[in-house]
């Protein structure tokens, strides 16, 4: 149905996109050999793979923990994946990485990790001078113009396992950035070799185009190629739907909000939830015990009510939600992201209100409080 | 802090001057901004810096960011980098209660804390100099009380959020670790040297020359023991009006030598006037028309837009058709560029209006709307303050959550 859309080169992507359209697959396909991770196609694999690599109990365990940079560059070892090493001191920017490595070794690249509204997220890896334009992106992905926006720190420890500024498409290998969709820069199959972090931001590897889909593939993800710059003024309409929109994950994720709020602390990968929000679980005895699964999604319905910010984006959800449902028409999107956009700021303000009356009354009840008979 | 400007009339200036008492542009021109960034020592807010706050926060960044109504900054860059690492830091901002009337100036700095406080998930404390103005307006202590008690409810109008906010008065607050702070700071300052940074003179009240510590210790964490206890090398960030800055050297001077961090500041330019010619226009107290009060009626707000309001269009339609609005020195569209949120539709008026296209009358109803908006819903947030409310904000408590 896409298929004039999409770039003849994406001859894989192209299978994937029928499995999508009729199902509910995820965007990234899964190994048959695999008898951990779960099996939901039983379409014949589509990628290389390399017998002994994902079968080794070093791959298994620390998939829970999160892929470290020696497990990555021993993965693409193993697959026999021809990469240079660059070590130097940690960098958070492009500009601070291009001291460091120069472009004779390859093509610097510039990821980011976006969100969308209904929680699913996006890496999007560009060369440096792509221009990636987040408003257009979020209409060729179907989601409105005010659909994305960068993710929130939380979600890069939590979904990616990595720091900030470190954000690569490596991050996939991870089993807790299943649901992740990952965009890579069309531009990139001009160059020679391009430059990532390999999971740590102290290390830079230069690798093929190949060699990134080959580790892509390993991991059970079609290597996705976008022309970012093209389509520059979506017009999205019955006739022409967004032409990103297949890249869409189908499942959303809850970052859980734990209460110290670091990014090391998580021994269990978030749940994953379908795209209706967890119902905040109204608890006698909020736990707050880091690693603790059960607390852990009581406290992100806590959030709900103590973040003002967050308790709007819950109303405003569920509006949306039922303006979808009860209304048809191209207009629907561009009506719900208008109410989004004017009353989240007023809906806030009335929220904070609320909650500081709500502390007042709180407040003074307690010092008129009695003490307790003994 | 007096946020509010111009209460003494500058004599003929040959050169600008920007203190904390007084402000004048030179020869009754424009305050030379980039003259001043030079002459304090301090650097301009750059893009690269707006566009890492984006970055960091996952949102837009505030409309005063935007329009580069925040314009300047001391060590902004490290508080982030410190950001980045996880390293928090805490917000500190205040007002000196002279009035009662607050108007759409005095509630910018407060604006901006809010969107800071949400966008970073920080804390936040607000000082009421109740003694600053005690001794300088000659009020007596019971009025300036009242005064700042008055003033707290409009800050807390402007939506601050009660778990991660601690506003104090200085009458009510100073003593314990604060004021063992304020003489750690004393000794550090020779009366020169106040005189140097200050303008105080042998004629003034020994009062005024004791009064800069009082200012300057909120910046140090261990001043607010119940609050951050054992955090002594939390960091933190000022939003203040660039007429402050003098304060604040002088505290970033002494920082050091007491083992501190030296507070970061993000400074704003000055809100002018209704019927400002140039930036220079002088905000009066006893002038009502010269500003949009908080307590003003759609009614007023569009009397005084219409009546007031400088405008930069041209004298009769035809000239103005035919060259267009001087953008420089219209008020209507400055005071847009702070308040209007959409950059899209700024653009577009802007455009129009200063191609002659769209009339004065035209931009003025369009600011009325957005200053109507704001006033109404500051006026409706300002009714449901209740003594209780600010009693819970100005009480000495901990702040479990406060940088969720």
């Amino acid at each position: 149905m896409y298929s004039s859309l999409i770039d003849p080169n994406l001859l894989i992507a192209k299978d994937s996109q029928a499995l999508l359209v009729n199902g509910y697959r995820k965007p990234n396909l899964k190994t048959s050999n695999d008898p951990i991770r779960r099996i939901n196609n039983t379409k014949p694999t589509l990628f290389i793979f390399s017998a002994p690599a994902p079968c080794s109990p070093k791959f298994f365990d620390n998939d829970l923990m999160g892929f470290s940079k020696d497990q990555l560059l021993s993965q693409l070892q193993e697959l026999e994946i021809d990469y240079s090493k660059y070590e130097h001191p940690p960098v958070l920017t492009v500009e601070e990485q291009a001291k460091y490595v120069s472009s004779s070794e390859g093509a610097l690249s510039k990821n980011l990790f976006f969100k969308d509204k209904k929680h699913r997220y996006y890496i999007i890896s560009a060369m440096v001078d792509t221009k990636v334009d987040m408003k257009v992106l979020s209409q060729r992905l179907g989601l409105g113009k005010g659909g994305i926006r960068m993710a929130p720190e939380e979600a890069l420890a939590e979904l990616l396992q990595v720091s900030l500024g470190c954000v690569t498409p490596f991050a996939v290998v991870n089993e807790s950035a299943r649901d992740v969709s990952l965009l890579l820069d069309q531009k990139f199959k001009n160059q020679t070799r391009c430059i990532f972090h390999p999971l740590s931001n102290n290390v830079s590897i230069s690798l093929s185009t190949s060699g990134l889909d080959k580790f892509l593939q390993s991991v059970g993800r079609d290597p996705v190629y976008v022309d970012l710059e093209a389509n520059a003024n979506p017009v999205v309409g019955k006739d022409q739907p967004p032409d990103l929109a297949v890249y869409v994950p189908s499942n959303s994720v809850v970052i859980p909000e734990l209460p110290n709020n670091t990014p090391s602390a998580q021994a269990s990968p978030p749940k994953n939830v379908s795209a209706e929000k967890t119902k905040p679980v109204a608890s006698p005895k909020p736990s707050k015990s880091p690693g603790n699964v059960k607390s852990v999604v009581q406290n992100s319905g806590l959030s709900v009510f103590k973040n003002p910010e967050k308790f709007v984006e819950e109303i405003l959800d569920k509006t949306s939600e039922l303006l979808f449902s009860e209304v048809k028409g191209e207009n629907v999107e561009a009506l719900a992201e208008t109410l989004r956009k004017r009353l989240t700021s007023e809906f806030t303000h009335l929220a904070v209100m609320y909650k500081n009356t709500a502390y007042s009354e709180g407040f003074y009840a307690g010092t008129q409080c009695q003490p307790k008979r003994p | 802090m007096e946020v509010d400007k111009k209460e003494e009339i500058a004599s003929d200036s040959s050169e600008q001057v920007v203190n904390p008492w007084e402000v004048s542009a030179k020869d009754g021109g424009k305050i030379d901004y980039d003259k001043l960034i030079d002459q304090f020592g301090c650097q301009r807010l750059d893009e690269s810096l707006i566009d890492r706050v984006e970055r960091l926060t996952s949102r837009q960044p505030h409309v005063f960011l935007r329009r580069g109504v925040f314009f300047a900054h001391r060590d902004f860059d490290l508080v982030l980098d410190a950001y980045e690492r996880g390293d928090k830091f805490y917000l500190y901002t205040g007002r000196g209660p002279s009035s009662e009337a607050l108007h759409l100036g005095h509630l910018i700095p407060f604006m901006f804390t809010k969107y800071l406080q949400e966008a970073f998930k920080v804390p936040l404390v607000i000082q009421l100099t109740d003694d600053e103005k005690c001794m300088w307006k000659n009020l007596s202590v019971e009025e300036s009380q009242r005064l700042a008690r008055e003033n707290a409810k409009d800050i807390i109008a402007c939506g601050f959020d009660v778990t991660k906010t601690f506003i104090f008065s200085d009458f009510d607050y100073v003593g314990g670790a604060f004021y063992k702070n304020m003489v750690k700071v004393a000794k550090c300052v020779t009366l020169n040297k106040a005189m140097g940074i200050f303008g105080f003179s042998g004629e003034d009240h020994i009062g005024k020359l004791s009064f800069p510590p009082v200012q300057a210790v909120p910046s140090f964490p261990s001043s607010f023991p119940h609050l951050f206890p054992g955090k002594d090398k939390l960091r933190c960030l000022i939003p203040c009006a660039i007429d402050q800055d003098p304060y604040f050297r002088m505290t970033r001077d002494v920082a050091p030598r007491l083992g501190y961090s030296k507070p970061a500041l993000i400074e704003s330019s000055f809100f002018p006037a209704l019927q400002a010619s140039g930036e220079n226009g002088k905000m009066s107290a006893s002038d009502p028309n010269s500003a949009i009060y908080v307590t003003d009626t759609a009614k007023d707000i569009k009397n005084k837009i219409n009546r007031y309001a400088f405008s930069g269009g041209q004298d009769s339609i035809e000239k103005h058709r035919e060259i267009g609005a001087n953008l420089e020195v219209d008020i209507p569209v400055k005071y847009l560029s702070f308040f209007l949120e959409d950059d899209a539709e700024l653009e577009h008026i802007k455009k129009e209006y200063g191609e002659g296209r769209m009339l004065t009358g035209e931009v003025k109803k369009r600011l009325t709307e957005v200053l109507t908006g704001m006033v109404e819903r500051h006026r409706m947030a300002r009714a449901a303050v209740t003594e209780e409310m600010v009693d819970a904000f100005m009480a000495v408590r901990p702040l479990p959550n406060m940088f969720e």
